[in-house]
Order: structure tokens, then C-alpha cells, then sequence
């Protein structure tokens, strides 16, 4: 039923990721999105722990110890900057952020 | 016993991504994104990366998704969802879930890695022996730079909530 072999992890892999992308596509809240680009980046991680585990490596994993740390730094300063966004702008929508188009 | 539950993890972790996509709550989302973290996270011990586990647990589930309701709330984006605009482009959401679909049904088609046997191989994310002495011989440099990384992250956080206060004005705290 589930075969323990990379492939079957990639595809978990793989589904998480383009389940996190069409969020960024069609998901209008800037924080929605957020969630979605951290979705994403958790799905790399299932994808390299995968690799790391069937090829004997330790690579991968200290890798994904790389990604963990830099994903807290990302989403601490992303958040920072969407509050300050939401006090200047009122609005989380993002087609409301137009402020580049004219 | 063990197939059966890495199938109800890994059924879990996706439905539950699908969740922070579909629900209209923002605070809806991110609990799912949080299930779906759980169910990573049990991925993650099926993989034997026992540490990689634990700590996705307490970085994301801990950290990172508190975050995200601590902003939810502040913000309290609920209260400001206009009624009756207009969604994503019917056209996009189709070419996008057509390409999407695509992607995946090459892969489960034409996606065939080699893999060796289950338990020929040991597993190296099992021993926190191996990531002390991986961490601090061969990549010792990224460690340092990462922790560099941080202390410029919290720098930053806290320019931008300064800055922002200090142009914003009265409007409250």
C-alpha cells in the first residue's frame, strides 16, 4: 500500500509543493501566501531527507538543518515586513498592493 | 501496521495542505499548515531523521506557526475581507492546476528512480553523533555564517518594526 521507496516520497514531496505554489497563484491574502511559500519550502525538505535516507548520505540532512534555520530567519523578518506593510497600507490583498503599476 | 500508517501520514499531510489552500479563514490556514507539519514531521521519522523530525516540530509548529496566528490576530484581517471582489482569474486557475496536474502525472508516469532495498542502507539521520561531527568539521563555516544570518534577521526585524512606529505616528502603541 504505500511502497517505502524515494519515489513515493517524492511524490509526497511533489504534491505538497504544487499544492504550495497554486496557493501563491490563486490565494489573494499576503499572509495565505506566506503560509503557502512555507508549505513549499517544507516540501523541499521531505524531498532532500528522502534522498539523504536512500542514498546512505548525511548531506541532505544537514542541509534541511540549513533550510530550518533560514526558513525562522525568513518568516520573522517576511512577517516584520507585512505589518509594516498592513500600518501603511490598510490592505493584506494583494491586488491591492499596486502601488508599482502607475 | 507500519505501511498503514506512513499511507494515513502521508494522505494527512497533503489533505491537509490542500486545507491552508481552500479555507477562506486565515486562521483556519494556518492551523492546517500546522497539521500539515505534523504529518511531515511523522514522514520525517519514517525516514529515520529522528532530530530532523523533532525539530521541525519545534521550529515550525513552535515558532512559525505561532507566529503566523500572533499576526493573524494582530492584524485581524477577518474584519477587512471586502465582499464582492473579484477571485483569481478563472483562466489562470485552470492553466495553473492543468500545468500543475501535468507536472505530477509526469513524474508518477515517467519518475523512476533506482533505490536500493528497504534496510540496506543505514540510515545516517538516525545518529546525533553524525550531525555534531558533520556540523563542526565540514560545514562548519555555513554554521557560523547562518548564525550571522540571525543576528542580521533580528537586526532587521527590529529596524523595520522601529522604523515603522517611529514614520506611523500615534496610531496606537
Amino acid at each position: 500500500m504505500f511502497p517505502n521507496t524515494i519515489n513515493t516520497y517524492l511524490l509526497i514531496s511533489a504534491l505538497l509543493f504544487a499544492i504550495g505554489f497554486l496557493g501563491v497563484l490563486v490565494r489573494r491574502n499576503t499572509l495565505v501566501i506566506y503560509m503557502c511559500l512555507e508549505l513549499m519550502l517544507v516540501a523541499s525538505t521531505l524531498a532532500l531527507v528522502a534522498f539523504s535516507r536512500f542514498n546512505g548520505s548525511m548531506d541532505g540532512n544537514v542541509f534541511v538543518f540549513f533550510i530550518l534555520t533560514v526558513a525562522a530567519a525568513e518568516v520573522a523578518v517576511g512577517l516584520a515586513i507585512i505589518v509594516a506593510l498592513f500600518r501603511k497600507r490598510q490592505t493584506l490583498q494583494v491586488d491591492r498592493l499596486d502601488g508599482l503599476r502607475n | 501496521m507500519s505501511s498503514f500508517l506512513s499511507t494515513f501520514f502521508a494522505v494527512f499531510t497533503v489533505g491537509c495542505a490542500l486545507g491552508v489552500v481552500l479555507n477562506r479563514n486565515a486562521v483556519n490556514a494556518a492551523m492546517c499548515l500546522l497539521l500539515s507539519l505534523i504529518g511531515v514531521a511523522a514522514l520525517f521519522v519514517r525516514l529515520d531523521a529522528y532530530l530532523l523530525a523533532f525539530l521541525l516540530l519545534l521550529v515550525y509548529a513552535g515558532a512559525v506557526v505561532t507566529l503566523f496566528l500572533f499576526i493573524v490576530m494582530l492584524l485581524d484581517v477577518q474584519g477587512l475581507a471586502q465582499p464582492g471582489r473579484r477571485g483569481p482569474g478563472v483562466a489562470g486557475t485552470v492553466i495553473a492546476i492543468a500545468l500543475l496536474a501535468g507536472g505530477i502525472a509526469t513524474f508518477v508516469l515517467k519518475g523512476r528512480l533506482a533505490t536500493p532495498p528497504p534496510g540496506a542502507l543505514a540510515a545516517p539521520g538516525a545518529s546525533l553523533k553524525l550531525y555534531a561531527s558533520e556540523l563542526f568539521t565540514v560545514y562548519l563555516l555555513p554554521v557560523q555564517v547562518v548564525g550571522f544570518l540571525l543576528l542580521v534577521a533580528m537586526l532587521g526585524v527590529i529596524v523595520l518594526s522601529k522604523k515603522d512606529s517611529a514614520a506611523g505616528g500615534r496610531d496606537g502603541d
